[in-house]
């Protein structure tokens, strides 16, 4: 109703700026081309872009990114794990402008929404009729110590790029019989099977580079996701490589770091691991809480149909930043829910009702080089809330054969190259 | 398929009046989208393991997804997905895939391989798989630039039992070698 309201205000206030008014560039704009902004050229932003040009060609889309490359977090741990180069994660921004997106590479600073524009640090300013934000993730300081400078000795590798190169530099340099101490994040965070998947990665490399080396996981949870498959993978394949210690044995997993020391803190213990992986809690992109599309849990409360913040009108809010559970913090949930949404704002700039939304997520995590498992789930929306279809999905079977774990492997690499070129293609 | 098509229309309208309530379901395309993650944008996948589902018949690919669905045809992952849909939803997807151009693939394939698999062509599968595999309206899956890996796997589900064969291709099949199936794939794989 709101939306009908101020599209109708807009209207009028369209036709009073082609009078004459100046200086109210989006509104003036706005009896012209429909223009959309997206803040954010990772998975969840560069996939709406394309997909909001894909369905209505007559859309502006503006896409504010600073990197010029993107590195997926998804198949970095395989970087880690020797098997893989980190070019084979970069892509660029080149298939974007084909289809028609204009792609800026400047950071965003502010997103006006009363006046719907965003701002940058070049100085830019762009008005929108919809703004999209996909910034990702920040780190929130729940660790003493794990500063700036501290993540350049003890790498958190959460976002791909220098941190995965660091890690693997890392590892390459860690003599045999040597500690890698992983620390995972509380939840909610980007990736939930991550941090075992890498634990996996690192092991396979250490088995079969230096096999004397230990792998000690202090977690921040009690329990982790595809749990009895990730336990399974390190009894079958890196039997007594992998320590896992809950949150509970140590007081709440760790809590300082003292990054030129080298040393590692719980509650009680004290730890000097050769390879420390911390990973911090998460937020969403710090650009969200400056816009004040979060909530006081650091992430950003969306309608479950079309994304809409429920802060800010105007503003959608899509990937690791939404609170957008049940459906995941991953990448194939990130280009699903951009789909959702580049229909739904195609949609409304065009006056339309949004249709019903459909949301698929599938998560492969590669335990052993012909081992591969995954999660899977088909969501769609209940009483204005996401929701899993029931009977749907669900993960590998515990006892599923040596021949289909060595196809989901193949399954997880075609996944790999065809979402990547679905998003940047 | 018309059948379909009106419903489709059917739906459509029902969103297009508005009614926000009506608990409609996903456009084709909302549901089509869904699957790109895997099998390609618009079902053209650029592989090697996931098949490109472009210009498959509606009807093979509902059949494919009820099939994956019940578990008559063994997967590791679709069936878990083809679980959270409806008949309805599968012909909505399968409308999107039906309509696109067969995808064409550029793999490596063995050239005598290729022309053996040639020879055997017209008397084991042309009667089914016409168009060198790709006449959608055989409703039998489209083989022509088919990615290796995804044929490779079907056929081994197919000698495994977790995939039932046609009875004419098991006559086919049980005559010949497995050195004659893999040039028969990588013919299938070549086409271009």
């Amino acid at each position: 109703m709101n939306k009908i309201n101020r599209r109708s205000f807009i209207k009028i206030a369209g036709s009073a700026a082609a009078v004459g008014a100046v200086g109210f560039p989006s509104i003036a704009a706005a009896a012209g081309k429909k223009r959309v902004v997206i803040v954010g050229g990772g998975t969840a932003g560069a996939t709406a872009a394309k997909y909001i040009r894909r369905a209505d060609a007559s859309v502006e889309v503006t896409l504010i990114e600073p990197n010029k490359h993107y590195y997926t977090c998804y198949l970095s741990n395989e970087v880690l794990g020797g098997g893989r180069k980190m070019d084979s994660l970069k892509f660029g921004y080149d298939g974007l402008a084909k289809h028609g997106v204009t792609v800026v590479h400047d950071t965003v600073t502010g997103i006006d929404a009363k006046g719907q524009k965003v701002t940058t640090k070049g100085g830019k300013s762009f008005g929108y009729d919809r703004c999209i934000v996909a910034p990702g993730i920040s780190f929130v300081d729940n660790i003493k110590g794990y500063d700036q400078a501290a993540m350049e000795k003890m790498p958190h590798a959460w976002k791909a790029g220098s941190q995965t190169a660091l890690l693997r530099k890392q590892l390459e340099g860690m003599a045999d019989g040597g500690t890698v101490l992983i620390a995972p994040p509380p939840n909610p965070f980007r990736c939930p099977p991550g941090p075992y998947e890498r634990a996996c990665q690192i092991a396979s490399y250490l088995k079969q580079n230096k096999p004397k080396s230990k792998i000690l996981i202090l977690d921040k949870k009690d329990k982790f996701s595809k749990q009895g498959l990730f336990t399974q993978a390190w009894d079958r394949h890196y039997k007594g490589m992998i320590e896992w210690v809950k949150a509970e044995d140590t007081g709440g997993g760790v809590m300082r770091v003292d990054a030129n020391a080298g040393k590692v803190f719980t509650e009680f213990d004290e730890y000097k691991p050769d390879v420390a992986n911390i990973i911090p809690a998460q937020v969403a992109g710090s650009i969200a809480k400056t816009a004040g599309l979060t909530d006081d849990s650091g992430w950003c409360p969306v309608a479950g149909k079309t994304f809409e913040s429920t802060i800010h009108k105007g503003i959608h809010v899509i990937g690791d930043a939404a609170i957008q559970s049940p459906l995941p913090k991953s990448g194939y949930a990130a280009n699903s829910e951009a789909k959702v949404v580049a229909a739904a704002v195609v949609d409304l700039v065009n006056g339309r009702e949004p249709g019903t939304p459909s949301w698929v997520n599938t998560c492969y995590s590669i335990v052993a080089p012909n081992d591969g498992i995954s999660v899977a789930m088909v969501y769609n929306l209940v009483d204005g809330k996401v929701a899993k279809v029931e009977g749907s999905g669900g993960l590998t079977p515990m006892d599923s054969s040596p021949q289909d774990r060595a196809r989901e492997v193949q399954y997880a690499y075609s996944w790999f190259k065809n979402i990547t070129s679905d998003i940047f293609g | 398929m018309s059948v379909n098509k009106s419903l489709a229309v059917l739906l459509g309208c029902g969103m297009m009046l508005g009614t926000a309530q009506l608990s409609a379901a996903p456009t084709a395309t909302m549901l089509a989208d869904t699957c790109a993650g895997c099998h390609g944008t618009d079902g053209a996948s650029v592989g090697p393991a996931s098949p490109s589902l472009a210009g498959m018949s509606e009807i093979y690919i509902v059949d494919s997804m009820k099939a994956f669905k019940s578990g008559e045809r063994g997967s590791t992952i679709m069936g878990r997905i083809a679980k959270g849909y409806s008949d309805e939803e599968f012909q909505l997807m399968a409308s999107v895939f039906a309509k696109q151009p067969i995808a064409i693939t550029s793999q490596k394939t063995d050239a005598a391989k290729v022309a053996a698999g040639e020879e055997l062509f017209g008397s084991n599968c042309e009667k089914c798989h016409d168009e060198r595999g790709g006449l959608a309206d055989d409703d039998a899956g489209i083989l022509y630039s088919q990615w290796l890996p995804y044929m490779q796997y079907s056929m081994e589900d197919f000698m495994g039992g977790t995939r039932e064969m046609p009875k004419k291709m098991k006559k086919k099949v049980e005559k010949l070698s497995d050195a004659e199936i893999e040039a028969l794939l990588q013919f299938f794989a070549s086409q271009q």
